[in-house]
């Protein structure tokens, strides 16, 4: 399934640093996307998008993870060639991320 | 436990005027906040201000108070707005102008001084953030440098009176948190209350994005009458616990799921989102509904603010040159790749230095790369090429080589259009608090 079936998110932009919420739509569900939406998979999931490392800030009692991706931006919002310059569309992008579907719950 | 309550009225310049006047007319405000200043948006205002003393502010100030003005004199809301941009005094000035014509004299205008450390970067070699190099090497295309400001020039206007606040560049949340330093007499070192009043603060600082605008995907995400969006405000409480609420009868909604986007954007370390007056913690944030459009946030902390402050620079970066045209039908793809390798291929036979160079093709690639895009074809795609050069003329070479493609490229390109200019471009700096004078003066005064 979709990242985008469990979850929601926003992308905010600061120079050349993306950050991407990811929010699970049910908070049952917080501990199953922490588990597989990882700051590595992240990384892989945008390629050569992202030069710079990528971190992962978690805050369970919300059930949100935050995303921070350096170089993610072509230079910085003020001076990328980019037609999405903010990168506010990358929020869609991650939520297009293949997970498993969480087990059933009893 | 005495409350105050802080609205909402504009999340950045272009946001819509409407809902900030129904705020102020319906929501029963003790003070409107306005706030208007992108990352580069100052230094397009230095450049109006060297043309012209009395340019150089937010081009819809004054349509903004305007709109707010008689609803605020009738309560006695008071505003705050960072709309002053590169010329605070000339902006507070046109808002005592403006008060005059509508009757009300005796407004007391303030604004802030001291954002603006050009004379301070004179001579830096401070490194940059986020990319290598110091202020010396971009010294010489330097256009503005304004450090984000705290709370303490407004809330000195504030106690000595002002109606209106009139601000340059100061962070986005401090413009809501000076009003709640004010009222509530919170000193300087109550990290506590300042990162939970921060937490208020950054919660309203984009409006409708806090109440259902930015958010709705339908069929998943719905929103009621997105159309009418309304702002929000918050009942900030002396422990700076507050609730949150929106302009009554307003479109949108305002819920847990809504408030907690809006926490983490443009946020890093949710742990340590440094601000001028405090070092905030987002992570022990929690929200709660409290009924239809009413949620109660509580858990913000802080930390002891860090010893600099952050400066953002604009300076002249190049140029853009940009073109488009669109293909339809089968291999539309094809082509309009095509007409962009073309184009790369007479920009480089006619000898024009391009820095760098991109193709998109829009309906495909141009906002999500590195990733598979949909099975079949698109009906009509958007071909793309943008470029970055030294100087004008090599840019609008790139914007006329996409518009010569009408006659000179594939087949059937249609809607060419083009454009080039200059890039004002933001680079930022930390300095140290030493280096930085703030103040506030009054109109007429």
């Amino acid at each position: 399934m979709k990242l985008r079936d469990l979850a929601h998110g926003r992308a905010g932009d600061k120079g050349d640093v993306s950050n991407i919420s990811v929010i699970a739509r049910d908070p049952a569900d917080f501990a199953w996307i922490a588990r597989h939406v990882t700051a590595e998979r992240v990384k892989r999931h945008f390629g050569a998008m992202v030069t710079g490392e990528v971190r992962r800030h978690e805050l369970p009692q919300l059930g949100a993870l935050n995303f921070v991706l350096h170089g993610a931006l072509g230079g910085g919002v003020t001076r990328s060639l980019a037609l999405d310059p903010h990168g506010k569309s990358l929020s869609s992008s991650l939520l297009e991320m293949e997970i498993p579907p969480p087990p059933p719950r009893g | 436990m005495r409350r105050i309550r802080i609205g909402a009225g504009a999340g950045f310049s272009g946001d819509r005027i409407e809902p900030a006047v129904e705020l102020a007319e319906q929501a029963g405000l003790d003070y409107l906040v306005f706030e208007c200043l992108a990352e580069r948006t100052i230094a397009l205002a230095q450049q109006a201000r060297l043309k012209d003393p009395e340019a150089g502010f937010d081009p819809w100030l004054e349509e903004r108070i305007e709109g707010v003005l008689p609803a605020s004199l009738a309560r006695g809301t008071r505003i705050v707005t960072n709309a002053g941009a590169a010329n605070p005094e000339a902006a507070a000035r046109r808002v005592a102008a403006l008060a005059r014509r509508l009757g009300a004299p005796g407004l007391r205008v303030a604004f802030v001084i001291g954002d603006d450390v050009m004379a301070a970067l004179r001579g830096s070699d401070l490194p940059l953030l986020d990319r290598p190099g110091t202020v010396a090497d971009i010294a010489p295309a330097m256009i503005s440098a304004n450090a984000y400001l705290g709370v303490g020039p407004i809330v000195g206007a504030l106690r000595e009176g002002a109606d209106v606040v009139v601000t340059g560049r100061v962070a986005d949340p401090a413009l809501f948190l000076a009003p709640m330093v004010h009222e509530f007499g919170w000193p300087e070192d109550d990290w506590h209350r300042l990162g939970q009043g921060t937490v208020v603060g950054h919660l309203l600082e984009c409006t409708g994005q806090l109440t259902g605008g930015y958010f709705a995907d339908p069929g998943r995400m719905d929103v009621p009458d997105l159309a009418r969006l309304g702002f929000p405000f918050a009942d900030v409480a002396e422990d700076g616990s507050a609730v949150l609420g929106k302009a009554p009868g307003s479109g949108g909604e305002l819920s847990p799921r809504t408030c907690t986007e809006q926490l983490l954007y443009e946020v890093h370390d949710p742990a340590a989102y440094l601000q001028p007056d405090v070092a905030a913690d987002f992570t022990g944030v929690l929200f709660r509904a409290l009924g239809a459009d009413r949620v109660a946030v509580e858990g913000g902390t802080g930390r002891p603010r860090t010893e600099t402050l952050k400066v953002t620079i604009g300076y002249r970066d190049g140029f853009i040159g940009e073109g488009q045209i669109s293909y339809a039908g089968t291999g539309a793809v094809a082509r309009a790749r095509l007409a962009m390798d073309i184009v790369a291929e007479r920009l480089r036979l006619a000898g024009i230095e391009v820095a760098e160079l991109r193709r998109d093709v829009i309906g495909v690639d141009s906002v999500l790369r590195g990733e598979p895009g949909p099975a079949d074809e698109p009906r009509d795609v958007r071909a793309r090429i943008a470029g970055r050069t030294s100087t004008l003329r090599a840019a609008q070479r790139i914007g006329r080589e996409v518009e010569a493609l009408w006659l000179n490229g594939p087949s059937g390109g249609g809607g060419a259009t083009w454009s080039a200019r200059e890039v004002i471009a933001a680079a930022s700096v930390l300095l140290p608090r030493s280096r930085i004078q703030a103040g506030f003066a009054f109109v007429g005064a």
